[in-house]
């Protein structure tokens, strides 16, 4: 069966006045149809850069230099501009982070939502409130007729995540990329939105790549995990997999610091140091600064996949439990 | 919306109040209208005689409150030097004026807000590189010196337009325009030319800064992902966003223009209100400076009134609350 999306040796690169940083460097993954994938790291991981590569939204300085994104089978790379254009908020769509901005405060939310609507099928205005009105009810937004009248200010922030969650579904996308999109929610709502998303997937069937830097919220919604690192994936592997059993120090080090699974009055474990910067990696593993169990060969040799069911980009993973 | 308009409206008297406090005292300052007025020769007795007949024997503050009597009868007084009413004669040069300054706020917005646009859209294009270099000149080039070179060019060495004054006017709905003429119009076109460029340089650089801001915005990456053409996004979701900042300057530019179209007016010998209110200030003309620039104030507060109205049309999120 054909992946809902199929990313292949993904690069993207942005100029800089020195050398080009790569953002996201070979990257490769692929979500079926109904399925969730959290792809998770740090700010600066390259994740929501691989977002918006797949969806041909990046902007110079930036580039995609190498890869494939196959949409359907579909390389979404070997289209033009304007072929691009109509695949946007069509078979591939988006939900970004930030609820307050994401939507045009001077626009009522019926009229964002038909524009949308109307970008990708012909119809009337009326037809596509119609339209907008029913997706509305979709995600669970309650008078929904009265939703389209408002704007965005007189909504409350979930609310308006789910406006644009619905603005998202609205042509039945076959991917549908989420940016961070309930980081800014309370945890309340937070919670029920994940589990609205996880429902949405398995009614519509759409492949859902989940970016966070939250491993508790995937841990909860995803299927499957990719943890990145310094613009490549480092650890894969399904959600159970990676969490019950991490095998990448730095998935490790991710997973002992949330509170949540922590055991109370001890000192919460930290990862040390910070995310290198991309123009400035170390040599080797771009980890091993930071890294618990590095040793000589970590300083010079940048470690392989080693494929052992799961993937896990380490020259001393931890052992299988 | 009503107690706005109430607060707005008592503002408005306030301000006018102490401006023509300000005015008036200001006025005094300057000078003696009678020394101007008066033939040099003329006897001690008709000096004196002349100076009661416009009440200039009376102290300052009975002036002051006769002329504010007059105003509340509608009275705005007689001018000095024309021995008309002040306010037939603003009315007499106000159409000029109007007519003048229509045409020059359009060719500014007309040009300025696309050019601005465009080179917010495509900040690093060398086409949008030329359009802020142009519009440093349009806001940096005295407006003097620019309108004697065109009128050297158009009407000196080309002969193709008139150097000055105002043409042929026609009746036009209820009243007489130059614009309703095509004599009328090549006499307006080069100082409305001259008149606007200082106004597109202004619209172009305002328009461009909230385009590049807005380009970055996030509701534009939304709209991207939702797949709309750029133009769309453009005209349906920045233009609106963008145009709060744009109508505030639009509309005091306005104001001023209409007022003080001085410069323009005199260098093309425009028969407009700017011109009226300079020969008043030369000549002394204390009725006539008074009552225009009470005028001019009641100008600027109405237009302000129409912007924040636009305000409340344009931004949801903008609510008019009464005094502020």
């Amino acid at each position: 069966m054909t992946a809902a999306l199929d990313v292949q040796g993904l690069t993207t690169r942005f100029a800089t006045r020195g050398d080009p940083v790569t953002a996201v460097n070979d990257v490769s993954f692929s979500v079926q149809k109904g399925r969730i994938l959290g792809l998770v790291g740090e700010s600066g991981s390259g994740k929501s850069v691989t977002g918006f590569s797949v969806m041909g939204l990046i902007d110079a300085p930036g580039e995609i230099s190498a890869g494939k994104v196959l949409v359907d089978g579909n390389d979404l790379r070997a289209l033009s501009d304007e072929d691009m254009r109509k695949m946007r908020g069509n078979k591939v769509a988006m939900v970004f982070q930030d609820p307050m901005m994401t939507l045009n405060p001077v626009l009522r939310v019926g009229d964002q939502m038909a524009m949308a609507v109307r970008v990708h099928r012909k119809m009337s205005k009326t037809a596509a409130l119609e339209e907008s009105r029913a997706a509305l009810e979709a995600v669970g937004i309650p008078s929904p007729e009265e939703r389209l009248q408002a704007y965005p200010h007189q909504l409350s922030g979930g609310m308006r995540q789910r406006v644009a969650i619905a603005m998202a579904l609205l042509h039945s996308p076959s991917v549908i990329i989420a940016d961070e999109a309930t980081t800014a929610l309370d945890v309340s709502i937070q919670g029920q939105i994940l589990a609205e998303v996880r429902d949405l997937a398995d009614t519509t069937g759409a492949a859902i790549v989940w970016i966070t830097h939250d491993l508790a919220v995937v841990s909860s919604l995803a299927d499957d995990i990719c943890v990145m690192y310094a613009g490549k994936i480092v650890e894969r592997g399904t959600a159970q997999q990676v969490i019950d059993h991490p095998r990448h120090p730095y998935t490790k080090g991710l997973l002992d610091s949330i509170p949540a699974l922590h055991e109370p009055g001890k000192h919460l474990p930290q990862i040390p140091g910070s995310t290198p910067q991309l123009s400035r990696l170390p040599q080797g593993c771009p980890f091993r600064p930071r890294c618990p169990r590095a040793s000589d060969i970590c300083k010079t040799v940048p470690p392989a996949d080693t494929v052992d069911g799961q993937t896990v980009l380490c020259h001393h993973p931890l052992e299988r439990t | 919306m009503f107690g706005y308009l109430v607060g707005r409206l008592s503002q408005a008297v306030v301000v006018v109040f102490a401006m023509s406090v300000i005015v008036f005292v200001g006025v005094y300052a300057i000078g003696n209208p009678i020394d101007v007025m008066i033939d040099p020769g003329a006897t001690a007795e008709i000096r004196e005689n002349l100076i009661r007949q416009y009440g200039l024997d009376q102290p300052l503050w009975r002036q002051y409150f006769t002329f504010v009597g007059n105003v509340f009868q509608g009275d705005l007084g007689q001018s000095m030097v024309y021995n008309i009413s002040v306010t037939s004669l603003v009315f007499s040069r106000l159409p000029a004026t109007l007519e003048l300054v229509l045409v020059s706020v359009t060719i500014a917005a007309v040009v300025g807000i696309p050019a601005g646009l465009y080179a917010g859209y495509r900040p690093n294009s060398i086409g949008a590189k030329l359009i802020m270099a142009l519009s440093v000149l349009g806001f940096s080039v005295p407006t003097f010196w620019i309108g004697m070179l065109l009128i050297m060019a158009f009407a000196v060495e080309l002969g193709w337009l008139p150097s000055g004054g105002r043409g042929e006017v026609a009746e036009f709905l209820w009243f007489k325009t130059s614009l309703a003429t095509s004599n009328g119009w090549s006499h307006v076109i080069m100082p409305a030319i001259n008149l606007s460029l200082f106004k597109m340089g202004l619209l172009i650089r305002l328009t461009r800064a909230g385009m590049v801001e807005a380009m970055g915005a996030e509701y534009v990456r939304f709209a991207r992902a939702q797949g709309l053409p750029d133009r769309q996004i453009v005209f349906s979701h920045i233009l609106r966003n963008i145009s709060i900042p744009v109508i505030t300057v639009f509309g005091l530019e306005l104001g001023s223009t209409l007022a003080f179209a001085v410069v323009t007016e005199t260098v093309f010998n425009w028969p407009g209100v700017g011109k009226l209110i300079i020969d008043s200030i030369l000549q002394l003309d204390r009725p006539v400076m008074v009552s225009y620039l009470v005028m001019v104030v009641i100008l600027f507060v109405l237009i302000n009134l129409i912007v924040d109205l636009i305000y409340a049309r344009l931004d949801p999120r903008v609510r008019l609350k009464g005094g502020s």
